[in-house]
């Protein structure tokens, strides 16, 4: 059942709650304000802004919109799209529908966990990738399949897998170096 | 003369086959050549392996390439194009002669699917061509009255394709004899079973034509808005129906008085599910409109009645109303002129799993599972032995081989124990444990489950539980039977069909394979070698060489052995990760 999604809550001091910019709901809240059934969109224009629903958003939509915090709260826990803490740069998720599950998608789901050094569901320490599982992408005669942002990639094997996400960690990595180095240069 | 026309399939699994850069290459050369073609886009084809697939039209006939690399394409397009030599072995059909495919194609009748591939699905122009939203017009001209359009829905036989297959006139007669100020008609599009990917298809091929039929059964019902409830998980879906309700609005199809008939003011919307199978479920459906969590209602008042926002309210599946305006323009006669004595039309199947020619296929009801997998399909990949086909996923069940002359109709199917549902047919051969199968359905039923009823919730956990040891190893004596009790229970004492259905993958596999199960259990083997734990790895010893290749590649260094000599793999240290039977160029790795 779904209440396996509800994340504990740590009481992260907010030191990431602080960097949040409320203000970007504010179009949103006048958006779907006093909208029958609005409840589903407003969360989802929420993770739109944010990646992830944080705590001080619910506060603040709460706050505005006169919903009730339990009613938010249930519905994210409820559906598979809403996400309550911060996810990585890359989303990377792993299809595990039927199609995919007869042609061996657990192993390219184990070859990434191994890789990547997180579980289902977890994001990497550098904040660069977010492993996730779902339900099936639609493209099952790609099988297996997995997708990084928009980008569908078929006909995998672990070690296929695990090649692209070390391609778009290089990737990142030079990125970052290039930054340090303009940074470094600047100063 | 008309213009040559290069058409670039741009569906979900197109683009994901490398089609969009296909496309960009095509654009390149055209542009840097200066060639006089017509580059047009449209969605799936529906021969998903073949993707990407690339037609031209030139005067002599239609010629569609099939996997067409980047590489490919300047070879095509300088021999074909410039030099009009089509190049026969890229082809998949034609037509001027018959290709390897051809049997494909023979045997499908498009009704649902007839402009899935054939149109651009952004283009108004494209579907008005095709009679696109005539049977609209008809129905303003001819003004055909909402009773009569019922009956021919009736007459049509046509049954809910959403996987229920209730008679969609008798829904919409129901919906019609509600009185209410306000109606609502919804388009169920939140297609969540694993493995089924024929909604997607129409949506992103053929927007319009699930418009068009939407606002006809609106007319009927005497519906005033729509919404269409579209898993997020579909974005290009989502995108395509709202440029399609954009056209649709200004051309005046939908709006106030909608072609003139008078006091018939409609409009649509889409409404983005979140991520739950359980809204699939109609009650489930309405419920997560409102802003709620997912979760089933009673029924009675059935949605008919009391549905959303507590108003009469009708739903139907995606490739129930793509079939509604071909119904309307083509007779009620000309429908049931396809099919079985009480399942009439076609059926959209998406074809998966150890298939050859994995893809949409629309064909006839009363073709039999056997037909669609071997002439269709073309059968099993590296021609293994066809062992079972799932359909209807996790509602449904598994037919096995010898139950291949099962005809396709809605009750033959369910004689087998599995269900027709939505159209995902998964295909299984001798390396599919069906065991290992049924826990893969149940776990995922027992993940969507919504927790308001407690054998839903509770029981697919035990089950899950029961059937992961069995896989493990761990199975007992009597387990075959507790999971049958907790089926029967769980089956009966469940509000919705998630619950009501979650036992059939286990009990259908049960009924047919329950050597399968009993040798989990007793022997503590899985004879399709597919449950690790089960495995036993180990070195034939005649055929070993000695060259050390596993020895060095074995992450456990279970292997024992010397340069020349007989290796030995200790059992208690190897975790059968397979590293070395993959690795052996000498095939000297048994597993049983």
């Amino acid at each position: 059942m779904r209440i396996k999604r509800i994340q504990q809550v740590e009481k992260i001091k907010d030191n990431v709650s602080s960097d949040i910019d409320l203000a970007l709901l504010n179009p949103v809240i006048k958006k779907f304000k006093n909208k029958k059934g609005n409840l589903i969109p407003i969360l989802q224009n929420a993770q739109n802004l944010y990646g992830y629903i944080p705590e001080a958003v619910f506060r603040r939509l709460a706050h505005e919109t006169g919903l009730k915090i339990n009613d938010m709260y249930g519905v994210a826990t409820f559906y598979a799209q809403f996400r309550l803490k911060p996810v990585g740069k890359h989303i990377v998720r792993v299809c595990h529908g039927t199609a995919c599950h007869v042609q061996n998608a657990v192993k390219v789901t184990d070859d990434l966990i191994n890789y990547l050094n997180v579980k289902d569901g977890e994001t990497t320490e550098d904040r660069i990738f977010t492993l996730e599982t779902v339900a099936c992408l639609g493209c099952c005669s790609l099988a297996p399949v997995m997708m990084i942002g928009d980008e569908t990639y078929g006909k995998l094997s672990g070690k296929k897998a695990t090649d692209i996400v070390k391609d778009i960690k290089r990737k990142e990595v030079a990125k970052n170096k290039d930054k340090q180095i303009v940074n470094i240069s600047n100063n | 003369m008309e213009k040559t026309k290069v058409i670039v399939g741009l569906g979900s699994c197109g683009i994901a086959a490398g089609a969009g850069k296909v496309y960009e290459e095509i654009e390149k050369i055209k542009l840097t050549d200066n060639l006089d073609f017509e580059l047009k886009k449209t969605s799936c084809i529906g021969m998903c392996f073949k993707e990407p697939l690339v037609e031209i039209i030139d005067e002599s006939g239609s010629f569609l390439y099939g996997n067409v690399s980047v590489k490919k394409v300047d070879e095509i397009i300088e021999k074909h194009i410039q030099n009009f030599a089509p190049i026969k072995e890229y082809i998949v059909k034609s037509d001027l002669f018959d290709t390897p495919d051809k049997g494909y194609f023979d045997g499908q009748i498009k009704i649902a699917l007839r402009n899935c591939g054939q149109i651009d699905p952004e283009s108004l122009e494209d579907y008005e061509e095709k009679n696109g939203y005539d049977a609209l017009k008809k129905i303003a001209n001819e003004k055909i009255s909402t009773q009569d359009i019922i009956q021919t829905i009736l007459d049509s036989g046509m049954r809910g394709r959403g996987g229920g297959g209730f008679p969609t006139g008798l829904k919409w007669r129901f919906a019609n004899n509600s009185h209410s100020d306000k109606k609502y008609i919804i388009c169920n599009a939140d297609e969540g079973d694993p493995g089924a990917f024929m909604d997607r298809s129409v949506l992103e091929g053929d927007p319009h034509s699930v418009l068009e039929g939407m606002i006809i059964g609106a007319y009927a019902i005497g519906a005033s808005y729509g919404y269409i409830y579209c898993r997020a998980e579909y974005p290009l879906a989502v995108k395509r129906l709202n440029i399609a309700i954009l056209q649709a609005r200004e051309k005046g199809y939908l709006g106030e008085d909608i072609l003139g008939i008078e006091g018939f003011n409609f409009d649509i919307s889409v409404k983005e599910g979140a991520g739950a199978f359980v809204c699939g479920e109609e009650t489930a459906l309405i419920g997560s409109i409102e802003g709620e969590r997912g979760m089933p209602r009673k029924r009675p008042p059935f949605p008919a009645v009391s549905g959303l926002w507590k108003k009469p309210t009708n739903i139907n599946n995606v490739e129930t109303y793509a079939n509604i305006p071909w119904i309307i323009n083509n007779g009620a006669k000309d429908y049931a002129k396809y099919g079985t004595a009480k399942s009439k039309g076609t059926k959209v199947f998406a074809l998966t799993g150890k298939i050859k020619n994995g893809g949409l296929v629309e064909v006839p009801m009363g073709i039999t599972i056997k037909d669609i997998i071997y002439k269709l399909g073309g059968g099993i990949i590296d021609d293994k032995k066809f062992k079972a086909v799932q359909l209807g996923g996790p509602s449904g069940g598994c037919i096995p081989e010898y139950l291949s002359d099962t005809i396709v109709d809605y009750d033959s199917v369910n004689a087998t124990g599995a269900i027709m549902g939505s159209g995902g047919m998964v295909v299984m051969d001798e390396t599919t444990c069906m065991v290992d199968i049924a826990r893969f359905f149940l776990d995922f039923t027992g993940k969507e489950s919504c927790g308001k009823c407690t054998f839903c919730r509770v029981g697919t956990t035990r089950m899950l539980e029961i059937l992961t040891r069995i896989t493990e190893g761990q199975g007992k004596q009597g387990d075959i039977e507790l999971l049958e009790e907790l089926s029967y229970q769980i089956r009966d004492a469940s509000l919705c069909g998630l619950g009501q259905t979650a036992p059939n993958p286990v009990l259908t596999t049960i009924k047919y394979f329950r050597d399968e199960y009993e040798a989990h259990i007793r022997d503590k083997k899985c004879p399709a070698l597919n449950c690790k734990k089960l495995l036993t790895y180990e070195v034939i010893e005649e055929l070993c060489v000695g060259c050390l290749v596993c020895k060095r590649g074995c992450p456990v260094n279970a292997i024992e052995g010397e340069k020349q000599k007989v290796h030995f793999i200790k059992q208690d240290l190897c975790t059968k990760c397979g590293d070395c039977y993959s690795k052996c160029k000498f095939d000297a790795i048994k597993i049983y």
